[in-house]
């Protein structure tokens, strides 16, 4: 479970996220949700520590994550993985290095383990016959699932993913967030998923969280999200065409 | 002022960072072989042709500044193995070198920064600033003091070929010349430039790319911004140096 509590970040004395508390849950697909500029980001980042925050309290289950030093940090986070809006993945090696690196740099695995384990992490991806391929040979949605199959590589508690569908068309999408939700469940990972893809949120939305400006404007689950009363939630939900029609229809 | 200390303190920082444990030593040494192909041997090429040249012309320019008969002519020999040691060969081959190694190492960790893979070594746990600029470091300062020997040879070398194929001067001349009053000392205060150089180029141009923000525009004006500090601090350090060290 990770907790947020009174959480202010600021650049250059611009607030970007102002007093935001919540509590992401074990095992589940927790979502952060809202318009592009609204601090989804940046907040994910504070999470995981990339950011240094102003104020307020980041709680790793009993451990607050925040006031730990580096050496510390470095410790927790050999139990997160992430997946990044452009996948990150090291341009320099191969598909195969790359799954291996967090196994190379953490574990004492013996090298046929190690290997064992990243055509399992690639195979559980769907990744196939693609290991001595380099990141600029594959298309975005195998990058993707490169880029999650490193994340898991190290089984570990906590997952973050910031847009993994974005740039992606509609079906890739679909196979992406299932599979994080999959791998969720399977591992009872604790999922952060920043989002502003409405599909995503139907699907995986066990919890969700709507920031709008820095701001905590909702918060509830899939279920709920289509009856609230929050403005600013409903203009995002029903933002296009389509949803909006549907709406006049209710 | 502030800004520039505002710089230093992050430059000291980042070195703390460099400088720390790294995780797994066999990676590092691993990372360190890489860079050591890729930062060293790949840079004889171009030192070697630029040395050959250098010590041609400067050899041809001492036979044409020295053409009074009153002058000896092993002294050919001994100005250009003089230039090439004392200046040549460390200090203008460090400007080459800050140009094409600097570049690379602030493209290649600002592009790795802008495509958040240095965030994504921080998530893993690894401490990006350690494993990306260590090995670089190592490399360079292990490689460099042979690229300044070599470029101290290819550049005497092609002064002799230049004043005995061009000039009027005999190789006897011209190796006694490289042979007298040789000074030993000239080749540690060389080598010692050779290593503050190489600490120079790859520090200030890891810096630059590691600190650098937004997009392919930022991590070009942060590689050109190396090349010119780097290049900036590799004279002025020459200038301490050699008063510290030959005054």
């Amino acid at each position: 479970m990770i907790r947020v509590k009174n959480l202010y970040k600021s650049f250059d004395g611009r607030i970007v996220l102002d007093d935001i508390s919540v509590e992401f849950e074990s095992g589940k697909t927790n979502l952060i949700i809202g318009q592009s500029g609204s601090g989804k980001t940046v907040l994910l980042k504070c999470i995981v520590g990339l950011h240094e925050i102003d104020k307020g309290e980041i709680w790793y289950e009993d451990i607050l994550f925040n006031k730990l030093d580096f050496t510390s940090k470095k410790e927790i986070r050999k139990e997160m993985g992430m997946l990044f809006q452009g996948s990150a993945l090291f341009d320099s090696l191969t598909v195969e290095q790359n799954v291996r690196f967090p196994l190379d740099m953490f574990s004492d695995k013996s090298p046929e383990e190690k290997t064992d384990r990243v055509n399992f992490c690639l195979n559980r991806v769907n990744i196939l016959n693609a290991n001595n391929l380099f990141p600029s040979e594959l298309s975005g949605g195998m990058r993707k699932r490169v880029a999650i199959a490193r994340a898991i590589s190290l089984n570990p508690k906590y997952l973050f993913c910031d847009e993994p569908n974005s740039g992606l068309d509609p079906i890739t999408a679909i196979l992406i967030d299932a599979l994080i939700k999959e791998l969720t469940e399977e591992y009872s990972m604790t999922t952060i998923v920043n989002t502003h893809d409405m599909n995503s949120v139907m699907e995986n939305g066990e919890k969700i969280l709507f920031i709008s400006d820095g701001v905590k404007c909702w918060e509830g689950n899939k279920n709920e999200i289509l009856n609230s009363d929050c403005e600013k939630l409903n203009d995002f939900v029903f933002a296009n065409s389509l949803a909006k029609k549907l709406r006049s229809l209710r | 002022m502030i800004k520039f200390l505002t710089y230093m303190g992050r430059y000291v920082m980042l070195l703390q960072k460099v400088f720390s444990k790294p995780e797994k030593p066999s990676m590092y040494y691993k990372q360190t072989i890489r860079e050591l192909m890729y930062l060293g041997f790949n840079s004889v090429a171009i030192i070697a042709i630029i040395s050959f040249f250098m010590g041609a012309v400067v050899a041809l320019q001492t036979v044409y500044n020295t053409e009074n008969p009153l002058y000896p002519k092993y002294l050919v020999g001994l100005g250009t193995r003089d230039s090439m040691i004392l200046e040549f060969s460390c200090s203008v081959a460090a400007l080459i070198l800050a140009g094409k190694v600097g570049s690379s190492i602030a493209s290649e960790i600002g592009t790795m920064r802008v495509t958040e893979q240095i965030d994504a070594l921080e998530i893993m746990g690894v401490n990006s600033a350690s494993y990306l600029i260590l090995p670089k470091l190592i490399a360079t300062v292990i490689f460099n003091p042979f690229l300044t020997l070599i470029s101290i040879i290819v550049g005497i070398f092609g002064g002799f070929l230049a004043s005995t194929v061009f000039g009027t001067m005999t190789p006897e001349d011209y190796i006694y010349g490289i042979q007298y009053a040789f000074i030993p000392f000239y080749i540690i205060y060389s080598l010692v430039k050779t290593l503050v150089f190489a600490f120079i180029i790859t520090t200030v141009s890891a810096f630059q790319g590691y600190y650098v923000s937004g997009g392919s525009l930022e991590v070009g004006r942060a590689s050109t911004k190396a090349v010119v500090f780097s290049c900036l601090l590799i004279l002025l350090f020459n200038v301490i140096i050699t008063q510290l060290m030959l005054s």
